[in-house]
């Protein structure tokens, strides 16, 4: 994975990738955190004998592809959900990169290169380079969501958005589209689950055309619907009934936190918003200490020196708005995305809940067929076990992601305001130094040497 | 001390030398740090600043409220160049030629035996000047209307320089802005030489959203306060201005004084030609300097407003920076309520930025302070502009009186040569018309011939007027050249100081932030 500018600090994992965070969801493991990238191996009891560690066991992977259709044994499916992944087992690496415009007929569109590095006994090859634009990765989407109804898939940035003046092919816009694109693929390969998906091998590795045939296989877009109706029905329909605890647990807790990151997402955005203004307004005051040296002779120098510090300053202000918005602005916006996902996947979950307990309501109204019905209910159980699993383990991890992504979004506009401040005093003590020798007073204290390097032509102090 | 009208002479030079040090430039004031009493943190503190019972709150030292800080240059030994105005108009001004209609070059007059007043001799440095509070009253207008109004109340107190631990009583009265005003037209009046110091504004400009720009908020009638301290102490420390009894008066006699001002009949004298801004005299050859420091007063007028403008927008959206900031506070709070191991973090990160978005307040409060230094520089650059202005007028009434001076001879030669050297109507009339009889010439020739006498001597009064007031009037200016370097440059000094300090803050509090971020 290459490195993306990391600021000093807590050595990070690339994005997306997590070093170990994977824990057991299984009652009675206790969960460690470990939410730095140094590889630690998560140590784990020997005696608990239902824990495996996920290997590359192709017959559990070809049968991840986990729709209700499906007879699984339950054991293997809960096993499917536990497991540790060490770092150095990492074993695939995605990059997105490279935006590229199409210009046809009918309509024009970007692609983003995707480039798959790979270990993995499953893949044909261990480097592969395919090009994909926004409707494949929707189509990604779907396909696991459908698979997976109670796993958390990752956000996709959105389709578009007229928020503030971005267009639809500025700059910008692709930029940070790329960069969630980049995101989303990563933040599945390190899913336990979702990683060994069939079609998401497919994403990674077929071409063009090859994808194009395979999309038009499978469920079509009008059966996808239908069950999304059915799940929404079903929801209001009153899902919710014998909910266990922990899921309404789930849903409160949920319901609070979407309020409280939309608000955080304005709030940071504002904040991005005032920044700018105050460096738009930053820009036209330096000049003027120039223009105003112009008319003096005695003062001159020092107004100079004024004019130069301010501008330097207004620099380092830029540099600290392009941090938040690298920063906090991309990380605070997929957790919006993310907790209408979780919303969702709490209500799939209930759905497929309460479809067990129409069922069970009915087989308690209608003696009659009676063993088919226990056959059915006993799937649905199952199903339901499984549903439920899934979603806690699923949710334990993205509970963990989720502290480790906001602890570090905010230490690192800890990190840029602390630079910014330091560089800003350094330079007008600097300033001062030069320009008001002689006439400074006890206040003033020695630039911290290790982070400037003095200019001779210009005579000034630059912060490195 | 004795007021100092236009009218008398010679005018004595407007600045002592100061005789006991080496001249004071900027260039040397350097390496020495000497020669300025407050130029370096080591020289004698003022009276204000020494904590004396009744003294106002400390400020730091380098502000404009600190006096004491005239007579830095020694313009005595700067000889002023002489302005000469010759009869004919076209003479230029030239450096060494003696005067013919006996006005004599700057050069040779007499130096002043005793100088104006000496740094120690200054008002300011007898007399704790203080303008202590500020009070709203009602009253009756001179429409017998009611009115609100703020007063300011002058404290004064003589200095005890030997006795530490004497304490002399305080005099205090109350004064409006409305008396400020008239105490401060009276000296403009009164001393046209003098760039006399400004007063704070009369209403609030330049501000920013936070600050009112009404006249009765309490932020800005402080602000107004020390700017009238200000304006007093700078007169006090003024060599010239601080003897003026007018002004000793307005500190000390509370009943009586608007009388005593107007009984001076200052209005009277005022050239109401210099409050006429947009009329413009042609004049021929004013001194040089004059224009070229009336160019820089309009460009330092013309910067400094531009500079506060872009200022208080600067500081208007550093205000919204951190003020937003605040919003998080209440946020966390609420969303470490549902969080178990992010709780704690949240919330402590949470007050630290409640801390940050409430320290802007302090912060730009202060750099306030430093928009009211430039605001005076701003005034002061009008008053630079006064000056400049009646030497214009001075002149022009000058060429006016060469001008007529010259005519009237040469209508006395031609009557006397019976020669018609120029066109004139009489001349022209008297060729139709017939001419004059011998008599009649004569009388006129001695009417004309009492005319130019007097005229010469007016034009020699003017001419000697005329020079000393540029002597005078530049010798005061350098020394307020002076003074507004130093000032302009401590102005500048405690504006990066202050920007140091808000950093200071920023770091602190974000340390803090993201010791707490740290443990989410």
């Amino acid at each position: 994975m290459e490195a993306e500018g990391r600021a000093p600090g807590p050595t990070l994992p690339p994005a997306g990738g997590r070093g170990l965070e994977h824990l057991a969801g299984v009652p009675g493991a206790t969960p460690t955190p470990l939410l730095t990238a140094s590889a630690e191996v998560l140590e784990f009891d020997d005696e608990e004998d239902d824990l495996e560690v996920f290997s590359k066991d192709t017959s559990l992977a070809e049968a991840n592809s986990f729709s209700p259709s499906m007879p699984i044994s339950p054991s293997s499916m809960i096993n499917q959900y536990k497991f540790e992944d060490e770092p150095e087992l990492k074993d695939l690496f995605i990059t997105v990169d490279d935006p590229e415009s199409h210009i046809t007929a009918i309509e024009t569109f970007i692609t983003y290169r995707v480039v798959t590095k790979t270990s993995r006994g499953e893949f044909d090859s261990c480097e592969y380079e395919v090009r994909r634009r926004y409707q494949d990765f929707l189509w990604l989407k779907s396909k696991l969501e459908e698979a997976h109804p109670t796993l958390i898939i990752p956000p996709l940035p959105e389709k578009f958005v007229m928020k503030g003046m971005v267009e639809r092919f500025s700059d910008e816009f692709i930029e940070t589209r790329r960069k969630a694109l980049h995101k989303f693929l990563n933040r599945i390969a390190d899913h336990p689950t979702l990683t060994f998906n069939e079609d998401f091998k497919i994403f990674l590795t077929a071409q063009a055309w090859e994808l194009s045939s395979h999309k038009k296989q499978g469920p079509g877009l009008l059966s996808r619907m239908g069950q999304t109706v059915r799940a929404v029905a079903s929801s209001v329909r009153g899902g919710v009934k014998n909910r266990p605890e922990m899921f309404t647990e789930m849903n409160d807790y949920m319901e609070t936190f979407s309020h409280k990151i939309n608000v955080l997402d304005k709030i940071a955005h504002r904040i991005y918003k005032e920044e700018r203004e105050y460096f738009n307004e930053m820009k036209e005051y330096g000049p003027i200490y120039t223009l105003w040296s112009a008319s003096e002779e005695d003062i001159a120098d020092s107004l100079k020196g004024v004019a130069s510090c301010i501008d330097k300053c207004c620099k380092a202000t830029e540099k600290r708005m392009a941090g938040l918005s690298e920063n906090l602005l991309p990380v605070i916006h997929e957790y919006v995305l993310y907790s209408e996902i979780l919303m969702g996947v709490l209500k799939r979950r209930d759905q497929i809940q309460s479809e067990l307990d129409s069922k069970v309501d009915a087989l308690a109204n209608k003696k009659a067929d009676k063993d088919l019905f226990s056959e059915e209910i006993g799937k649905l159980e199952d199903k339901v076990e499984c549903a439920n699993n899934a979603l806690k383990a699923d949710w334990d991890r993205w509970k963990q992601n989720m502290q480790y992504d906001m602890r570090s979004a905010f230490t690192k506009v800890s990190d840029n305001n602390l630079r910014y401040y330091e560089e800003v005093a350094t330079y007008t003590e600097c300033m001062l130094h030069l320009k008001f020798q002689g006439l400074l007073r006890e206040f003033w204290l020695p630039c911290s040497e290790s982070h400037l390097q003095f200019d001779k032509a210009d005579e000034h102090y630059c912060y490195i | 001390m004795e007021t100092r009208g236009v009218d008398q002479k010679p005018l004595r030079d407007a600045v002592p030398g100061r005789m006991d040090a080496p001249e004071v430039t900027l260039a040397n004031s350097r390496e020495a740090g000497a020669g300025s009493q407050h130029l370096t943190p080591d020289g004698p503190p003022c009276p204000e600043q020494a904590g004396l019972p009744g003294a106002p709150r400390p400020v730091p030292c380098g502000r404009a409220r600190c006096a004491c800080r005239s007579g830095l240059s020694a313009c005595a030994q700067r000889g002023a160049e002489p302005l000469i105005a010759m009869e004919s108009a076209e003479a230029e001004p030239s450096e060494s030629r003696p005067e013919e209609d006996g006005a004599v070059p700057a050069s040779d007059l007499p130096l002043p035996e005793q100088p104006a007043a000496t740094m120690e001799d200054c008002l300011a440095k007898k007399m704790e000047i203080t303008v202590s509070e500020a009070e709203k009253r009602t009253g009756r207008n001179a429409m017998n209307m009611q009115e609100t109004y703020t007063a300011y109340l002058i404290e004064t107190r003589a200095v005890e320089s030997q006795n530490e631990g004497q304490c002399s009583p305080v005099d205090s009265l109350w004064r409006r802005y409305s008396e400020f005003e008239l105490l401060r037209n009276y000296l403009l009046v009164t001393y046209p030489h003098i760039v006399v110091p400004p007063l704070p504004e009369k209403r609030a400009d330049f501000v920013w959203h936070k600050l009112s720009a009404d006249n009765m908020d309490p932020d800005f009638v402080e602000r107004r306060r020390i700017g009238l301290e200000n304006f007093l102490l700078r007169v006090a420390s003024h060599p010239v201005l601080c003897q003026d009894k007018i002004f000793y008066s307005f500190l000390t006699q509370e009943g009586g004084w608007k009388e005593m001002v107007n009984e001076t009949g200052f209005q009277l004298k005022a050239d109401s030609r210099l409050k006429a801004l947009n009329a413009t005299f042609r004049v021929k050859n004013p001194d040089k300097r004059f224009t070229e420091l009336k160019h820089y007063s309009d460009e330092l007028q013309s910067v400094i407003s531009h500079l506060l403008r872009v200022r208080a927008r600067v500081a208007d959206r550093l205000y919204g920076v951190y003020k937003v900031h605040g919003n998080y506070g209440r946020v966390f709070s609420e969303w470490s309520a549902i969080e178990k191991e992010m709780g704690d973090g949240l919330q402590s990160a949470g007050h630290h930025m409640d801390v940050y978005a409430a320290s802007i307040d302090d912060i730009l409060e202060e750099e306030e302070h430093y928009a009211d230094q430039l605001k005076e520089y701003l005034f002061y650059a009008e008053a630079l502009r006064a000056v400049c202005r009646k030497h214009e007028l001075m002149q022009y009434d000058l060429e006016m009186a060469a001008q007529d001076l010259t005519s009237k001879k040469q209508q006395c030669e031609e009557l006397a040569t019976g020669t018609v050297r120029t066109f004139s109507l009489k001349g022209m009339t008297s060729k139709l018309f017939g001419q004059e009889t011998p008599e009649q010439r004569e009388a006129k020739i001695k009417v004309l011939e009492e005319q130019i006498q007097e005229g010469e001597e007016q034009l020699k009064s003017k001419n000697l007027e005329g020079r000393d007031f540029v002597k005078s009037a530049w010798a005061d200016i350098e020394r307020f050249k002076e003074q507004k370097n130093h000032d302009l440059k401590e102005a500048l000094i405690s504006y990066a100081v202050m920007q140091i300090s808000m950093c200071k803050k920023g770091i602190q509090v974000w340390t803090n932030a993201k010791e707490c971020f740290g443990k989410m």
